[in-house]
């Protein structure tokens, strides 16, 4: 998947406290069957979102009014925990949702996300816990996530940098198709396997 | 290249650190490596990647080094695609077939004596060794390291960039060493083990880094229970689990069908002895974990961390004093539907699952036999096998008639009530006691409750319908 560019965004942030939200939670598993061409943004965090008749419940906060702009998401410790399935980036992605700011991330939903232009902005947790509460009370909610300066720009002005590995920033900052980049290197591969099947040759598939 | 020898400036490595520096195609001191991949797992959910590769109009570059496996979507009643739920997970199982076709990968479909969960037919067959990196597109790939081999779960893309290009960017994770001493009292099985060590250090606790399970708790283990170990390593938040391999890992492996014969299996078996870490190799991180303390356990909460001896009670919020983790705890316990300072023994069950890659060979499904022999489940109980080959295992020794004979539902194998994608499911506000890995809410179907246990203990709550310390029931009365 080639990663949406990213270079600045500045929208309204909502609040999703709560630590160790699971994938499970993002995109619950009996979706993921769709294809990814029909999209999977209605179905993010679908059993929080709503009831099971299918009404929305009108105090999650992506339902609430204010929130209703939502592109920026800031949620607790190990966001993205659990299972390894990548429909639940497809989900915020598709919702709209241009990055998540959280003081940590499951490892395989940090690496889903780079690949599809999601940026994982990591901040210490006290600085996140703050930021909630300040976006529950508004009024001014608007947040602005710059992968270029790599800063974070809350409400009210204050700045945190942020890191993000400058390989992976480099792909999305350019839109670089990862699979393209690797198989430019396709004649180092073919030369690995030669001395490595020739070294260990009961890893060859009989 | 990066020989094995030649890490700079680093001359006592861990086993992990002697896995990747073998398989290092494009060395980078910051920042991601080319790492190469051995083998490639795929399931039913795979189909993004074989999507995206169609898009570009690209072949599986090494068909032979991936392996197809029909797990999270299989029909538990019946081994045809017919047998499946609905149309929906029919077409996901047709399509999987056709993609596999396509691209020439060797498939363990769903008639085939061979089929089974991912993490439990890659060891069966031997396709799982000491020393490989493997990936599959599912994040209890962990299991695998139980042989000595570098095995972590990957997304959709990352499993196309695989097929694509048998290669992956990785960054280098931390390594944690989590020794494991004392000795582990009568009853306590390796998962008791695990929800103990995953309640220590957290969700989070192992974020970012490669475990190595070690001491000698570990080294008296069988292979499938380092399997369950390994596992969980995921529920800590860990890239990959692993424990180094030893003889118990070797004699497993000898005569599997995927293993290396004759010759090869010698200097297989030579490079293998030379994996284990050097004596003074240093991790990043230490932790340490006291068996002869460790309880049976249960979950009582959302996360696999909120694991609890059986003797105690369901925690109370009030005592947090971080209002952050007390609105969690709160949100737990009204998913739950269980009252602060109620004993855990005693909670009345619904209904009882035993399965998924975290126990479901052959040593779980004797254990939870063991218990259920000349009993009765008092609560539906539904036993579904890791791998057709542990179902007919367990049928030559007899199992299936104790399971049917106490009233358990004998099960065709796969994923099922695990992830509840196949159908199976756990009804709305029921309570199940479960031998799978995960207690997330709506995990094993919308509003389901579950609590993670052993399946000695598993079955133990099938016969009382509570939790209950399974040394209890087999104590008398
Ligand atoms: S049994 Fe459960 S955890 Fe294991 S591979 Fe299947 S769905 Fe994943």
């Amino acid at each position: 998947m080639t990663p949406r560019p990213f270079i600045r965004e500045t929208a309204v942030a909502a609040p999703l406290p709560g630590a160790n939200v699971d994938t499970d939670q993002i995109l619950p598993a009996r979706f993921m069957q769709r294809e990814r061409a029909a999209g999977f943004g209605g179905q993010l965090f679908h059993d929080q979102r709503f009831r099971p008749d299918g009404a929305p419940r009108p105090e999650f906060v992506l339902n609430r009014p204010e929130f209703a702009d939502a592109r920026i998401l800031v949620a607790g410790p190990n966001f993205g925990c659990g299972s390894s399935r990548e429909s639940a980036v497809y989900a915020l992605a598709d919702f709209g949702i241009r990055a998540v700011i959280a003081p940590g991330f499951g490892d395989i939903f940090h690496g889903n996300a780079l690949k599809n232009g999601l940026i994982p902005v990591t901040l210490p947790e006290r600085v996140v816990a703050e930021l909630q509460a300040q976006l529950a009370a508004g009024p001014d909610r608007q947040v602005t996530v710059d992968l270029e300066a790599l800063c974070v720009t809350l409400p009210g002005g204050a700045q945190h940098p942020f890191a993000i590995d400058a390989f992976w920033r480099e792909c999305i900052l350019k839109g670089v198709d990862e699979i393209e980049l690797t198989r430019g290197f396709l004649a180092e591969i073919e030369a690995f396997e030669r001395e490595y099947e020739r070294a260990h040759p009961w890893v060859v598939v009989k | 290249m990066v020989s094995d020898t030649d890490r700079s400036g680093h001359g006592m490595r861990t086993l992990f650190d002697k896995i990747w520096d073998r398989h290092t195609i494009v060395a980078r001191a910051h920042g991601p490596s080319l790492i190469y991949i051995d083998r490639d797992m795929v399931h039913e959910g795979s189909f993004h990647a074989f999507a995206d590769l169609r898009g570009r109009g690209l072949p599986v570059r090494r068909p032979r080094q991936a392996f197809g496996m029909t797990d999270h979507y299989a029909p538990t009643a019946g081994r045809r695609i017919e047998d499946a739920r609905s149309p929906g997970i029919a077409a996901v199982l047709r399509q999987f077939d056709d993609n596999l076709q396509r691209h020439g990968i060797r498939q363990f479909g769903l008639a085939d004596p061979r089929q089974g969960i991912v993490h439990v037919v890659g060891p069966e067959l031997g396709i799982t060794q000491p020393g490989l990196t493997i990936v599959c597109s599912d994040s209890h790939t962990s299991t695998q390291g139980a042989l000595g081999a570098l095995a972590f779960g990957v997304g959709q893309s990352e499993n196309a960039h695989v097929l694509a290009t048998q290669a992956l960017w990785q960054l280098r994770p931390r390594t944690l060493r989590i020794t494991i001493h004392g000795r582990r009292g009568p009853m306590i099985s390796a998962k008791d083990v695990m929800l103990a060590i995953v309640a220590q250090i957290g969700a989070g606790g192992a974020g970012g880094h490669a475990i190595e399970y070690a001491g000698p708790v570990v080294r008296a283990m069988t292979v499938e229970e380092r399997l369950t170990i390994c596992n969980m390593s995921i529920e800590a938040a860990a890239r990959c689990g692993m424990v180094a391999p030893d003889d118990v890992t070797f004699e497993y492996l000898h005569g599997r069908p995927f293993a290396p014969e004759g010759a090869l299996w010698e200097r297989a078996l030579a490079d293998w002895r030379s994996l284990p870490g050097d004596a003074d190799a240093v991790f990043d991180r230490e932790v340490s974990v006291d068996a002869s303390a460790i309880e049976p356990m249960v979950t009582w909460g959302t996360s696999p961390e909120d694991a609890l001896p059986i003797g105690g009670r369901v925690p109370d919020p009030r005592e947090q004093r971080d209002a952050a983790r007390r609105a969690g705890m709160q949100a737990a316990l009204d998913y739950m539907g269980l009252r602060p300072g109620e004993p855990l023994s005693g909670i009345a069950v619904d209904r009882v699952f035993i399965g998924s890659c975290t126990n479901s060979r052959i040593e779980d499904l004797r254990a939870a036999a063991a218990v259920l022999d000349g009993r009765k489940a008092v609560v539906p109980v539904a036993v579904v096998p890791g791998s057709t080959q542990v179902k007919r295992q367990a049928e030559a020794e007899g199992l299936d008639r104790v399971f049917r004979e106490a009233g358990a539902q004998w099960l065709e194998s796969g994923c099922s009530m695990c992830v509840a994608i196949n159908g199976d499911l756990v009804a709305p506000g029921e309570r199940c006691a479960s031998t799978s890995n995960r207690n997330f809410p709506g995990r094993q179907g919308p509003g389901a409750r579950t609590h993670l246990m052993s399946p000695a203990m598993a079955a133990t709550a099938a016969v009382t319908g509570r939790l209950t310390d399974v040394r209890r029931l087999l104590a008398g009365p």
